[in-house]
């Protein structure tokens, strides 16, 4: 366990200590600044659009990083020597996705109030959507560090991981945009059901990746 | 004579290419192993094997100890201070730090404690590793090309770092394309294998 801890932290470290923290948070904020400059300064109109483009910038965001989620480590050798010393590729998957998901999503929410005033959404929808996005976030994570475990080992890997996350990110868009919707009020059980069946299959999936790292 | 490593029978394959195949070795305490050759006969292939890291196309590889490995990655993070990279591996491998100090004394890395590891040169690399693997405590060493780079008094260091560990009950596998200086080894010609 001592080890495991030691593991988070460190990945935790890199994901704030390096400055690369900031630039998904600030690709969050821009898209979220530069939305009201395309579409007007039409209140009502960014009122009902806002919360889907935070939606679609939150995606976005967890794009950014998958550079350095498994690729720095696989080149470091650091992947091998916790092979060698018997961790399962499953539970060093379980560790990066849980110090993605705290080192992520914890900016993200911070940053989505700012962008959700820019958008003009008022405190009863900026409720939902930090709802919405606080469930999403481990599915968020999972996904982003599966992406990095299969792109890996291939250039210009984020590219290539940002089409594997999107589609497969998609219902969680139309159910966390769609707890938005008044009549929507189902929306939020399964934006949690799809977080979670996400959540749990993506340490497997990207075990069974990390380990094709090494043939 | 305790068995530490034993292989039986191994093959291995590369993309296509069969590099060896009916391999047999055992190491028990107190024994070292050179594999020597040219490049591309399979050395680091059987040390990765010997390590878990590949699975042999045939046979059976058993490991009854803890394994430490030095491959060409030294696994520390370059923006580190070199105490504070060897540390995060001491927590991994529930050691405490008075380990790592006697490791660092053993490969004369003391005065480069806080120096970051990108800041090091590749044999200062290279002895950073060794202390990963002294400190780690593990009986098995597996080491390849662990003097790539290293002058000759960091060679001195390590031979007597590999005999200290023989001394103490621990084996060794070592891969190097050029004799280092272990004396009482064991050899083994990978291109005779090919």
């Amino acid at each position: 366990m001592t080890a495991l801890i030691a593991l988070f932290w460190r990945d935790l470290r890199r994901a704030w200590g390096s400055g690369a923290l900031w630039l998904p948070v600030l690709f969050f904020l821009l898209v979220a600044t530069a939305f009201p400059f395309a579409v007007g300064p039409d209140a009502p109109l960014l009122r009902r659009a806002g919360g889907g483009m935070v939606w679609v910038a939150a995606l976005l965001a967890a794009l950014l990083p998958i550079d350095r989620l498994v690729k720095p480590d696989k080149d470091a050798g650091v992947l091998d020597q916790l092979a060698v010393r018997g961790f399962a590729d499953e539970v060093i998957a379980a560790v990066k996705i849980g110090a993605h998901a705290i080192g992520f999503g914890l900016p993200l929410m911070v940053a989505l109030f700012p962008a959700a005033a820019l958008l003009a959404q008022d405190s009863g929808r900026v409720e939902i959507l930090a709802t919405g996005i606080a469930i999403a976030v481990p599915a968020l994570a999972s996904l982003a560090v599966l992406s990095a475990a299969l792109t890996a080992n291939h250039k210009g890997g984020s590219a290539v991981g940002g089409l594997l996350i999107l589609p497969l990110a998609v219902p969680m868009l139309i159910f966390g945009a769609g707890m938005l919707d008044p009549s929507g009020r189902g929306a939020v059980k399964l934006l949690a059901a799809t977080s979670l069946l996400l959540t749990v299959i993506g340490p497997f999936a990207a075990g069974a990746a990390l380990r094709g790292l090494r043939e | 004579m305790t068995r530490l490593l034993r292989l039986d029978d191994v093959a291995c394959i590369r993309g296509d290419r069969l590099l060896f195949e009916g391999l047999s070795l055992a190491l028990n305490r107190g024994d070292a192993l050179w594999l020597r050759g040219p490049n591309g006969t399979g050395k680091s292939s059987l040390i990765r094997l010997a390590a878990g890291l590949l699975r042999p196309a045939a046979g059976t590889i058993e490991r009854r100890e803890r394994v430490a490995l030095i491959d060409e990655a030294a696994a520390l993070d370059a923006e580190l201070p070199l105490r504070r990279a060897l540390d995060f591996w001491a927590r991994v491998d529930t050691v405490d730090g008075h380990s790592v100090d006697r490791a660092m004394d053993e490969m004369a890395l003391n005065n480069l404690a806080e120096v970051p590891v990108s800041m090091l040169s590749t044999g200062q690399r290279k002895r950073a590793a060794m202390v990963r693997v002294i400190a780690s405590g593990a009986p098995i060493w597996l080491l390849d090309e662990p003097a790539n780079g290293m002058d000759d008094a960091a060679q001195a260091r390590l031979v007597a770092a590999i005999a200290r560990h023989r001394a103490n009950g621990g084996a060794v596998l070592l891969a190097s394309h050029f004799a280092i200086g272990v004396p009482n080894l064991a050899e083994l010609d990978m291109g005779a294998l090919a």
